[in-house]
């Protein structure tokens, strides 16, 4: 299991929690179990491609990390909103 | 009272007031985020708002509640999974002529129903799956379908205008779409390439009269346009007194079918408003002739911006009253269908839509 952490408006979605235990091997495969397990934040992270959306940027351990990166048992994988604006 | 529904850069903002007496912000959501559509529903009371969060992507939601706090999410506001293409924003939301249906127009080119009133959306297949859609090009803002007429009476029948994939036209409510371009003078095209009708055809905004449906009126990407056929053919009508060929919003009194209100900006390459005057252009005669109506309305070193969405109307006739918010942030309006202005609000965010209820 990986521990997936959000924050910001995406804890409200996914049960009022920061971190979820998860199974996954891939980034996206975290992703999608997160979604599976809570529908309402289908869509604000992931696109409909299947892409993480461009102004969200994902961490695995610290290190910047894509859709496809593989995840490893007891992983911390971050979801962190850039920093922009105007 | 008149309610004005506003969308900002930085969020909703709801005004309550009226034409003499002032307008005051009942209400701010949304705080900010970029509102590009928000809209009450008439016959329910919903109030719906469209968000394009640059974090967490396109979504629409809706009250019928607290506008400060019970916001829910609409379902089914996406793409097919598994395309090469994502929503990227929801343009307008219009009120169908059957109960409980709604639509929402967005971009890339696509159209929503709702027959729940607006709380879940699946998307129009029929114009989704047009074969020429992989031909279709955008504008400056994107391949947005930001204008949806429905025809009064009849469900059947819808227009909608993409930027720059043109007028598309159904009569069988949206099973199948045909295009409505006829007329149509993209004179910032190449002539060699006007005979292909996948060549942008850049409309800006179009409104229907609401008392003889085959009228429209349409704001191009270089004139207006009038259509006495539902929208098959186009007329130039630009010629008869408007500064330029250029701008974004349009409205109609819906007394009156050869009304038209547009507010001409200088060109695509300078969208400001002309010679630094506001100024909004009224037609009473289908567009023969058109009137500046300025009278109080900033006349000097003024250099506004007025989006596609950020004009509408509410009442008729004698009683129309007009509203149009810039994104220098100022809102004004009319209680006399355009005789005379004031300045409804000041020092809001970039002004993305307005719709007067």
């Amino acid at each position: 299991m990986s521990v997936l952490c959000v924050r910001g408006p995406l804890r409200k979605l996914v049960g009022g929690r920061g971190e979820h235990e998860l199974e996954g091997a891939t980034v996206v495969e975290l992703l999608r179990a997160l979604e599976h397990g809570h529908p309402d934040v289908i869509g604000w992270i992931l696109d409909e491609r299947g892409l993480i959306r461009r102004h969200l940027n994902v961490f695995v351990n610290g290190e910047r990390a894509g859709e496809a990166t593989a995840v490893r048992s007891r992983d911390r994988v971050e979801v962190v909103a850039a920093i922009t604006g105007g | 009272m008149t309610e004005l529904v506003v969308g900002t850069k930085k969020g909703l903002f709801l005004l309550d007031g009226a034409q003499g007496l002032g307008f005051e912000i009942k209400a701010r959501a949304f705080a900010g985020q970029p509102v590009d559509f928000a809209t009450r529903e008439p016959r329910s009371g919903r109030l719906f708002a469209t968000v394009t969060s640059p974090f967490y992507g396109p979504k629409i939601f809706y009250t019928d509640g607290d506008p400060g706090s019970d916001w829910e999410q609409a379902d089914g506001v996406a793409l097919p999974e598994g395309g090469d293409q994502a929503l990227e924003r929801i343009w307008v939301i219009a009120c169908g002529e059957a109960a409980g249906t709604m639509y929402a127009g967005g971009d890339p080119g696509v159209l929503f129903e709702s027959h729940d009133g607006g709380r879940s959306w699946e998307i129009n297949a029929g114009l989704w799956q047009q074969p020429s859609r992989s031909q279709w090009q955008p504008g400056g803002g994107g391949l947005c379908l930001h204008s949806i007429c429905t025809w009064p009476g009849d469900p059947d029948k819808l227009a909608v205008a993409v930027s720059a994939a043109g007028m598309w036209l159904t009569e069988d409510g949206g099973r199948t779409w045909r295009r409505g371009n006829a007329g149509l003078n993209p004179g910032y095209l190449p002539e060699e390439v006007l005979k292909d009708e996948n060549a942008g055809r850049c409309v800006h905004h179009i409104e229907r009269a609401p008392r003889q449906p085959e009228r429209l009126f349409m704001q191009f990407h270089g004139g207006v346009y009038r259509s006495n056929d539902a929208g098959e053919s186009w007329t130039d009508i630009g010629g008869g007194g408007l500064p330029s060929d250029f701008g974004f919003p349009l409205m109609v009194d819906p007394a009156d079918p050869d009304s038209a209100y547009v507010i001409p900006l200088v060109a695509d390459m300078d969208r400001v408003t002309p010679d630094g005057r506001v100024r909004v252009y009224e037609t009473r005669d289908g567009g023969e002739s058109w009137t500046a109506r300025g009278a109080g309305l900033p006349a000097e070193h003024a250099y506004l911006t007025v989006l596609r969405q950020a004009f509408s109307r509410a009442g008729e006739g004698e009683h129309l009253e007009l509203y149009f918010g810039a994104t220098s942030g100022e809102v004004f309006g009319s209680g006399d269908a355009g005789g005379t202005w004031s300045t409804v609000a000041t020092r809001l965010p970039p002004v993305f839509s307005v719709v007067a209820v």
